[in-house]
């Protein structure tokens, strides 16, 4: 097998992987991890893909896979810090707790209202 | 044989740190095994023959994304390594995994039919000569596309705003008391670690010309020093950007724009280097990068928006 078929396959698979964590998990340090490993994953293919001839690589790729992995790490800050706040603000990390708690704010305020 | 052997366990070895840094119910597992997955993606560049992108996952994807995880997971469960568990208790899971086993066969089949993109490739060797740098990966970030990069260091900067801004005026700095920062030890690595980060930095600066290395390797290096110096209580974050500062995370941006701009003063394009200063002036810009990249990294770890000399 060639380069390009195995790493293409594990970024596939990395992809899919990714999407699953940030889809099933609540916890959104998961959350984050889970798009970091579908952002490498997207890379993986990138290179693999610029790579057709192992005497002659192809730096376009090689310059966007870097461009990328600066993004990636200044995205993943500013999630972390929205996550930091979240905490601080709700004490919650997953924004199913946070819903759950904004419903029980909701309905104390109706009750509230109601008794008023 | 041998090394298609090696890439397919090394591709083996990555599915399945992906697979459980997903969905091991140990949060901190997850982000350790995700740390061991960056690193395992440098050897994976080091095979595809991509040793700028290898440096750059090195210091940046394994390096500092790892300490920035750490503090946050730190942060996020009040220090309790082995009682953070996170189960999927979604009842679509089954569904999800599915869909995902799905797009997973869909990517494979897309995948497949791609054709590998080489006219862009051809092109810039053919002309890397007249870039004004010999590296290639050079020369298309910072001549080729720059406007890429231009607007890469407009989103760094961005992240750090929007961090500053999320932190809030009631950001708790600098009460660490993870280490000891009098220890003889941690002092020793200071003394070592931070020259040596510091010459390293140098050397791809200057190396990015003409072989794998440039701003963004060397400013995440340097970075690297700055979370060192900031753990060990040598940098005292402060809550108030100050001016020196604020010119620090903007000089890479300002420098960048001031020299895409300068063709436009003699009917030139946006972009485009004069001729003969082309080399000066790339360098230029990457020295201004390297010093923008480094202390916005620095500070976006620490979540404080300047530092001064601390303590010890």
């Amino acid at each position: 097998m060639s380069q390009l078929t195995l790493y293409g396959l594990a970024a596939a698979a990395l992809f899919a992987l990714g999407l699953y964590g940030l889809l099933a998990y609540a916890h959104l340090l998961r959350k984050i991890l889970a798009v970091n490993v579908m952002g490498n994953a997207v890379f993986l293919f990138l290179v693999a893909l610029g790579r057709t001839d192992p005497q002659q690589t192809n730096p376009v790729p090689h310059a966007m896979v870097l461009t990328g992995i600066v993004i990636t790490v200044s995205a993943t800050a500013f999630a972390l810090a929205l996550a930091r706040r979240l905490h601080r603000e709700v004490g919650a990390v997953d924004l199913d707790a946070q819903s759950r708690r904004g419903e029980a704010l909701d309905s104390t305020q109706t009750e509230e209202s109601g008794k008023s | 044989m041998t090394a298609t052997l090696f890439d397919a366990l090394l591709a083996l070895l990555l599915v399945w740190l992906g697979w459980r840094t997903v969905v091991s119910t140990n949060l901190f597992n997850a982000v350790v095994l995700f740390v061991i997955f960056g690193l395992l993606m440098v050897l994976c560049w080091a095979r595809l023959g991509a040793p700028d992108v290898a440096l750059a996952e090195a210091a940046i994807g394994a390096g500092l994304t790892a300490a920035l995880l750490l503090e946050a997971y730190r942060d996020l469960t009040g220090n309790d390594p082995h009682h953070v568990h996170d189960v999927e208790d979604s009842p679509l899971r089954w569904p999800l995994a599915a869909l995902c086993g799905l797009l997973f066969l869909g990517l494979v089949a897309t995948g497949w039919q791609l054709a590998p993109p080489t006219e862009l490739g051809e092109t810039v060797h053919a002309r890397v000569a007249e870039s004004g740098v010999e590296n290639p990966v050079t020369a298309v970030l910072l001549n080729f596309r720059g406007y890429d990069t231009l607007l890469e260091v407009a989103v760094l900067m961005l992240a750090l705003l929007g961090v500053w801004a999320t932190n809030g005026p009631h950001a708790t700095l600098g009460s660490r008391q993870t280490l000891d920062p009098d220890s003889a030890l941690i002092d020793a690595m200071v003394r070592l670690l931070v020259p040596m980060a510091a010459l390293v930095c140098s050397y791809l600066l200057w190396a990015g010309a003409h072989a794998p290395g440039g701003a963004f390797q060397a400013g995440a290096v340097l970075a690297g020093a700055g979370v060192l110096l900031h753990l060990a209580e040598r940098l005292q974050p402060l809550g108030t950007a100050s001016t020196s500062s604020r010119a620090l995370v903007t000089v890479g941006l300002f420098v960048f724009v001031a020299v895409a701009c300068y063709p436009l003063v003699y009917g030139g394009r946006l972009l485009a280097y004069p001729d003969g200063q082309t080399k000066a002036l790339i360098f230029l810009v990457e020295a201004a990068l390297t010093v923008s990249i480094a202390h916005s990294l620095t500070l976006m770890f620490s979540g404080g928006r300047a530092f001064q000399r601390g303590r010890r």
